[in-house]
């Protein structure tokens, strides 16, 4: 198998605009965006860069040379979620070309070439890169196929209707005949795309569907793949660098004198905001960083702590906020029952991906080049050219594998700060933030403060008011996302909330916490929100003296029946009901989040010092059509690790406006000894395919606190799961 | 001039002693495979065999090595235990943003090594050093009882 995931030396592609490209470039298929947004954000048209490797190069994704060789454009960045793969399984099928030589290459930036059809813009996040792009690289395998197919009918002067296509070659079907792919690559690119290409009945897939080996893997066990971090463009120069502690504090004075002569610090770039020690190597710029007396001039938000973050989202969530969803008349059914109310508390949380965040730059009068893993490709070339002041054109982006992204790499603040101390320094430069430097300076996850009040009538909820308050990421992010006082995604999974309710209303409070940028995290607004909704559904069963599972299911089965067989799945497979030891629970929670529907079931064990030990997490997933089985599972299976490790350890704390936590000895992660046995059982399914990678985060935590309620009977209410008040030196 | 063995060959670099060795390797001789994660050995990412023992880079003086062989991701496949290992890895699909791996194969390399046929108790001890954000650990497991039972047979 040839696969070549990023190229290999820091070269920039060919490029050469769409019009150049042929006829079919502009056609169609970038049209027909889904998502109510799309037609507003695009396009925002960049330079159109496209790479060029073949003389068939249809559209934005498909490029076939005359050896046949196919390359696949991906227009999302590979985070480990395993989009390549399943992007180029999508085009393949319907190209019908053989997978096991096809490669794929990082796309260019372009928003209007590789934009997102649900975000309109080229971003990868909100799990939605299968479902996103599903028709449309359909399309542009099919759209492919059909001039392949009618380029050799049009040899063998026949009709194309008798010929087929598989495993890179069109087949005559009645003389047997065969061309392969490369021998039509000329010919096909004088073909026009089809108005209207013909899909696959999915009956006839011959990869969606299968556990395929991922594309990107063979080269990550040995040591070959690159990452941003890897980048040696020549002559480069690593540099790290310290912003002030305190969140928008500035640079006072800075006393380079040690530093200066330490061996290999070549350069000491001060900012109005940030310093940076540019050396030999990684080396040098730490130790040289070390050596600075930098005093810092903290600015406004140095009384800042977390005792003050939680009284003013407290405060704010108790006016009322916008209303995001109503059903019947939720205020006139709580007025009428007995009202029962919690509220529950997440904290920040840093992304802390494994590769720390960093960027390569080559700052020049005529052009920029960046070597960075992104999850915003365009936005990455904008920035660039906002810094620099150059045109698009003459910004060339290398976009890398990443390290982990979970949302990360969806803001552009490292790349900023990076390109402003790559103008200082002569040849390129690769700026890499210490760890240290990369936890105390994210965009957090928000803290979200949820109130919901509801009533209940014959063993069922009859009303329901849930108030979110937090953040809106959106109002800054994708300013289209918040409209009305309503952020779309920190609302995302409560509006649509799975359960039967006959009267219920949801409301956002956006209250923006002081000093501490927030950004998308894995899992994003349905993190708070299924947390949130799954926890009270305990407590509501619990009052209504019902097993947690049935008192689900009564409220599943008319409205939500792919979520209620889920669940049915998970009860079975977990052995929900069966006798558990002394201290030991079982925790159900569910979710319609990502257009996936999952039941997730967590068992415990908490002693009586306070400390959870994850025995074993089921769940069963409706994911529509899944595309590559296998990772979906592995989503799932990591998903839930990354969720256990938020609900067990994770918080970011704020003290005299700056973070306390530092590096993974006290943001704490799970690790493999922590780790429970873990069983994802998938559904079939004909529906079109659901996200899956940030799922398994928004399950495993309210599995857990339902879990730890089974087993104690202390129903938390907020997280990380404090472990104070599980040892009962603490109330709730 | 400090003399290193790496991967079979030796290489003469001019830093200074007090230097860890991930640098040395990453930004001097160029073998970026071995990944930077902490710099204060909390998470294995850059985790290297010195004379067959895994040791986290981040955290060596290049100045205490000596005559000790380094062994990278790079050439841990040449071993057959480490080729078993990678084999295992890619069989069971185990990598997801793979950021950690080298790290992980790595340990996973030294631990069958010396203990060919680890209980779970002896894969928890010898991996638990080593983070994977993207909560590979499952497959990390069975992956290991994977190259261990390739290596009985």
């Amino acid at each position: 198998m040839t696969v070549h995931v990023a190229p290999k030396s820091p070269k920039p592609l060919s490029r050469r605009t769409i019009l150049q490209t042929g006829a079919a470039a502009g056609g169609g298929l970038l049209l027909g965006f889904q998502s109510p947004f799309a037609a507003a954000a695009i396009p925002n048209a960049t330079d159109g860069a496209m790479p060029e490797t073949g003389p068939f190069a249809p559209d934005a994704f498909i490029r076939i040379d005359r050896a046949g060789r196919v390359s696949l454009i991906m227009p999302q960045a590979e985070m480990g979620q395993g989009v390549y793969t399943a992007h180029a399984m999508i085009i393949a099928e319907e190209l019908d070309a053989a997978f096991d030589t096809v490669s794929v290459q990082a796309s260019p930036p372009s928003d209007a070439l590789y934009g997102n059809p649900i975000f309109g813009i080229q971003a990868t996040g909100n799990s939605n890169s299968v479902r996103a792009f599903w028709t449309k690289l359909r399309q542009a395998g099919a759209s492919a196929r059909a001039m392949l197919v009618e380029a050799a009918a049009t040899q063998w002067k026949v009709d194309p209707a008798s010929c087929t296509a598989s495993n890179s070659e069109v087949i005559h079907t009645a003389s047997g005949r065969k061309l392969a792919y490369g021998a039509l690559a000329d010919a096909a690119a004088k073909v026009s795309p089809p108005a209207k290409p013909v899909l696959k009945n999915p009956k006839d897939f011959k990869l969606i569907g299968k556990p395929l080996k991922r594309l990107d893997t063979p080269d990550k066990v040995n040591g070959n793949a690159l990452y941003g971090i890897d980048m040696m463009p020549a002559g480069v120069k690593f540099a790290t660098i310290a912003a002030c502690p305190v969140f928008g504090g500035k640079v006072a004075h800075v006393d380079d004198s040690a530093a200066k002569v330490i061996p290999g610090v070549r350069q000491i770039v001060v900012l109005d905001d940030l310093v940076a020690v540019v050396g030999d190597h990684m080396w040098a710029a730490k130790t040289g960083l070390s050596a600075l007396t930098i005093t810092w001039d903290e600015g406004p938000n140095a009384h800042v702590d977390s005792a003050t973050v939680w009284k003013d989202i407290k405060a704010a969530s108790e006016q009322e906020g916008a209303v995001a969803k109503t059903v019947g008349d939720a205020k006139k059914a709580l007025q009428d029952g007995d009202a029962i109310e919690a509220h529950y508390e997440l904290p920040f949380l840093a992304h802390a991906p494994m590769e720390p965040i960093n960027c390569t730059v080559h700052v020049r009068p005529d052009g920029c080049d960046v070597w960075v893993g992104t999850q915003v490709q365009a936005r990455t070339q904008a920035i660039a050219a906002k810094v620099t002041g150059l045109p698009l054109a003459k910004i060339t982006l290398h976009n890398q594998l990443l390290g982990g992204g979970f949302g990360r790499r969806l803001e552009v603040d490292g790349i900023e700060k990076a390109l402003r101390v790559g103008q200082k320094v002569d040849g390129p430069v690769k700026v890499v933030y210490t760890r240290e430097e990369d936890i105390q300076h994210d965009a957090y996850r928000p803290v979200y403060y949820d109130r919901i009040t509801a009533t209940l009538k014959d063993g069922r909820i009859d009303g329901w008011n849930h108030r979110i308050t937090g953040s809106s990421i959106m109002a800054r992010w994708f300013p289209l996302g918040f409209s009305h006082g309503v952020d779309i995604d920190g609302v995302d999974s409560a509006i649509d909330e799975p359960y039967d309710i006959p009267n219920m209303r949801v409301e956002f409070v956006r209250h923006e916490p002081p000093a501490v940028s927030t950004g998308f995290w894995r899992g994003v607004g349905p993190n708070n929100n299924v947390f949130a909704i799954e926890s009270f559904i305990d407590e509501l069963a619990k009052k209504a003296g019902r097993d947690p599972v049935d008192f689900r299911l009564a409220m599943l089965a008319k409205k939500t029946p792919r979520l209620a067989a889920a669940l049915k799945l998970a009860a079975q497979k977990s052995g929900w009901g069966s006798p558990l030891p002394p201290r030991t629970g079982r925790g159900v929670a569910v979710q319609v989040s990502f257009a996936s529907f999952i039941a997730t079931i967590a068992e415990v064990e908490v002693d009586r010092e306070g400390h959870v030990r994850v025995h074993r997490i089921t769940s069963a997933v409706d994911t529509g059509i899944a595309v590559n089985p296998d990772s979906i599972v592995a989503q799932l299976q990591g998903g839930l690790i990354f969720g256990t490790t938020a609900a067990l350890y994770g918080e970011i704390t704020i003290d005299k406006g700056r973070v306390q936590q530092s590096n993974f000895n006290n943001y704490r992660m799970l690790r493999i000894d922590e780790t429970p046995a873990i069983d994802v059982h998938l559904i079939e399914s004909g529906e079109a395919p659901g996200g899956i990678g940030e799922t398994g985060t928004t399950a495993a935590p309210p599995a857990l606190r339902n879990a730890i309620y089974a087993a104690t009977g202390i129903p938390l209410r907020r997280l990380p799961f404090d472990r104070e008040v599980l040892a009962g030196r603490k109330r709730v | 001039m400090t003399k290193l063995q790496i991967n079979g060959q030796v290489r003469e670099v001019d830093v200074p002693d007090d230097m860890p060795l991930l640098w040395v390797l990453r930004d001097v001789v160029g073998l970026t495979g071995t990944k930077f994660g902490c710099g204060i050995a909390q998470c294995g990412a850059c985790t290297v065999h010195l004379d067959g023992k895994a040791v986290r880079s981040c955290f060596l003086p290049v100045g205490e090595i000596g005559n000790r062989a380094i062994t990278t991701i790079e050439a841990v496949g040449e071993t057959s235990v480490g080729a078993e290992v990678q084999k295992a890895w890619l069989d069971l699909e185990v990598v997801q943003c793979g950021y950690c791996q080298s790290g992980q194969i790595m340990s996973a390399a030294a631990l069958l090594a010396t203990t060919p046929h680890p209980d779970d108790s002896d894969i928890d001890a010898a991996m638990a050093g080593n983070i994977c954000r993207c909560g590979t650990y499952v497959r990390i497991r069975a992956a290991i009882k994977k190259a261990a039972g390739a290596q009985q047979a």
